[in-house]
């Protein structure tokens, strides 16, 4: 569902607050109907960068444009192709929930209200309360109306900022469920998160920001180029003999047994593994199977962090 | 003119659902009307206003009466008294409303989701002022009617309450109380964004009805003579005032200084 046309684009985009720079030359695009991911930790700028594309902040530097229009300048019609949920629902708790979807519906300019209201209370399985004051919903239940209040005009774009935050597991596997199907109907959705497995699961590509960008792709191409792909020998017993077999292939590096394992760091698995299974077992190995050792995404965020927080103390 | 509807209903919808908010719009305009009815039932009864000449009286009575001379001056003047109190209530009443709309926004933390829809600054702040300003103003009139209604029950003299609909009365109730209505609820965002509490919001907002019991003092001490000329002036400067305080109740109301400022 993804289209190669960038819906996203920014260049340079920064945002100072007097002396503070919260987000610096921030240079990426997301593409039509991809769900890219904004991670970094508190503080690294993900907010402020959802609210410039939003158009509530004035960018303090660069360019950006969104659904082809340019934040500063047409702010408004940045404002009708969008959906935002923020940080915090922000809704209005002394009315019901089909008057908080109404109100807002009015804002958007929805003709067609009464449908867009009854399409995403029942999406939400939310219908049957729909009279109910919002102040009487659990955390779940308004995160969801204020999911629904963000779709209600159909934007192009949804921003979702910490979309699962502080929700028990079962709302936020609801959430995370709805965000897939939004997936699928090929919405273009930003979303920033805490939760690593959560973006991993969820996102196309995601970028690791600290006030300015640290590294931006697909969660699996992050994970090969930070760590390369590393290959897992399962054996009936592991020796040093087998290891110095596989040393001595030129695309092969970083090889170690531990117990009844090797691994070894391979440039391209898919094509190569073949030559090494023929060679252990020609070794005399007995496998019992093969497969990757999958790094989290959580190991890949830690090891940018890990790089910055070095990169700190390097320069203090 | 959808959305400022819109925005409107929603206000009434929130804000009367308070308490406090419903208690404040509905006993204050009770009060001022009501009293000056109970003062009126007892003085225009009395005696003591038929022996008074109008050489007891202070020389600006004179022009304030105009031909209605001495007890019924005296009256007239009572009853005029009375009506410069109703100016307090425009002012009032905006303020709570807009004092609880603001404050409550940013406390529930609703302002950015609104910000993020292509509604307006000036959408927003017209809605959120006409909220505060219909029932004001409604309120004013609708108290006066009551109040005049009452004095021509109970003042025996008609010329005294036919004075009542001197084109003096009804430019300061009908134009310099919707005035002041809206000095009320640009004074009330202005100082909503920088509290928390929606109490400590109206408490500075109350300050500014000073000017108003100011007028009613001045003119019971003779420091004022509130007539035509001055209901004019008075006019026209809160016309001048409310397009300065709303320019810079719209400058405070950015979204990108409520979103980074305001806390």
């Amino acid at each position: 569902m993804i289209n190669n046309s960038p819906i996203i684009v920014t260049e340079s985009l920064t945002k100072r607050f007097g002396e503070i720079t919260a987000v610096n030359q921030l240079t990426l695009s997301v593409q039509r109907g991809e769900v890219f991911g904004l991670l970094g930790p508190n503080g690294a700028g993900k907010t402020t960068t959802v609210r410039m594309l939003a158009a509530l902040l004035i960018p303090s530097g660069g360019t950006a444009q969104v659904a082809g229009f340019e934040i500063g300048e047409d702010d408004q019609d940045i404002r009708r192709k969008i959906g935002l949920l923020p940080e915090s629902p922000g809704l209005y708790d002394s009315l019901s929930a089909e008057q908080n979807l109404a109100f807002f519906g009015s804002m958007y300019g929805v003709e067609n209200i009464a449908e867009q209201i009854q399409k995403y209370l029942e999406l939400l399985g939310l219908w049957n309360r729909r009279y109910e004051p919002v102040g009487t919903f659990s955390k779940g239940m308004r995160q969801k109306l204020a999911i629904a209040r963000a779709l209600l005009h159909e934007p192009e774009v949804l921003f979702l900022d910490e979309p699962t935050s502080g929700l028990d597991p079962q709302a936020s596997k609801l959430v995370r469920e709805f965000i897939e199907d939004l997936r699928g109907e090929g919405r273009t959705i930003i979303l920033t998160t805490h939760n690593l497995e959560e973006a991993d699961r969820l996102c196309d590509r995601v970028a690791v920001i600290s006030g300015h960008l640290l590294a931006l792709d697909a969660p699996g191409e992050l994970r090969r180029k930070i760590f390369g792909r590393k290959v897992v020998f399962h054996l009936q017993e592991a020796n040093q003999a087998l290891v110095g077999t596989l040393e001595k292939f030129p695309f092969v590096s970083e090889v170690q047994a531990v117990d009844n394992k090797i691994l070894a760091a391979v440039e391209n698995p898919e094509e190569q593994n073949p030559e090494l299974i023929r060679a252990l077992v020609n070794g005399g190995a007995e496998l019992q199977f093969v497969g990757e050792l999958r790094r989290r995404l959580e190991d890949v965020y830690l090891e940018l962090m890990g790089a910055v927080e070095d990169n700190n103390h390097g320069k203090n | 003119m959808e959305r400022i509807k819109a925005i409107i209903i929603k206000e009434w919808r929130e804000v009367f659902k308070n308490k406090f908010v419903l208690f404040t719009v509905s006993f204050l305009p009770l009060m001022i009307t009501i009293l000056p009815l109970f003062v009126l039932y007892f003085a225009g009864g009395s005696d003591d206003f038929a022996s008074i000449s109008a050489a007891d009286l202070p020389p600006q009575f004179e022009q304030l009466c105009g031909d209605v001379i001495g007890g019924d001056c005296m009256l007239y003047y009572i009853v005029t008294q009375f009506i410069l109190l109703f100016m307090m209530v425009p002012v009032i009443i905006p303020m709570t409303i807009a004092s609880y709309s603001i404050v409550g926004e940013k406390t529930t933390r609703t302002l950015e989701p609104l910000l993020a829809t292509p509604v307006t600054t000036v959408e927003i702040l017209v809605g959120k002022g006409l909220a505060g300003v219909i029932p004001a103003v409604l309120t004013t009139w609708i108290g006066y009617l009551v109040y005049a209604a009452g004095a021509y029950l109970m003042v025996s003299n008609t010329a005294v309450v036919s004075k009542l609909f001197d084109p003096l009365w009804m430019m300061a109730i009908f134009l310099v109380g919707p005035l002041l209505s809206l000095m009320g609820v640009s004074i009330a965002v202005m100082i909503s964004s920088r509290v928390n509490d929606p109490r400590v919001a109206e408490q500075i907002s109350g300050i500014f009805v000073l000017p108003v019991v100011g007028l009613f003092i001045g003119q019971m001490t003779g420091m004022i003579l509130v007539n035509e000329t001055f209901i004019l002036w008075l006019a026209a400067a809160l016309l001048v005032l409310d397009i300065v305080l709303f320019y810079f109740a719209v400058q405070v109301f950015q979204r990108e200084t409520i979103l980074s400022r305001w806390k």
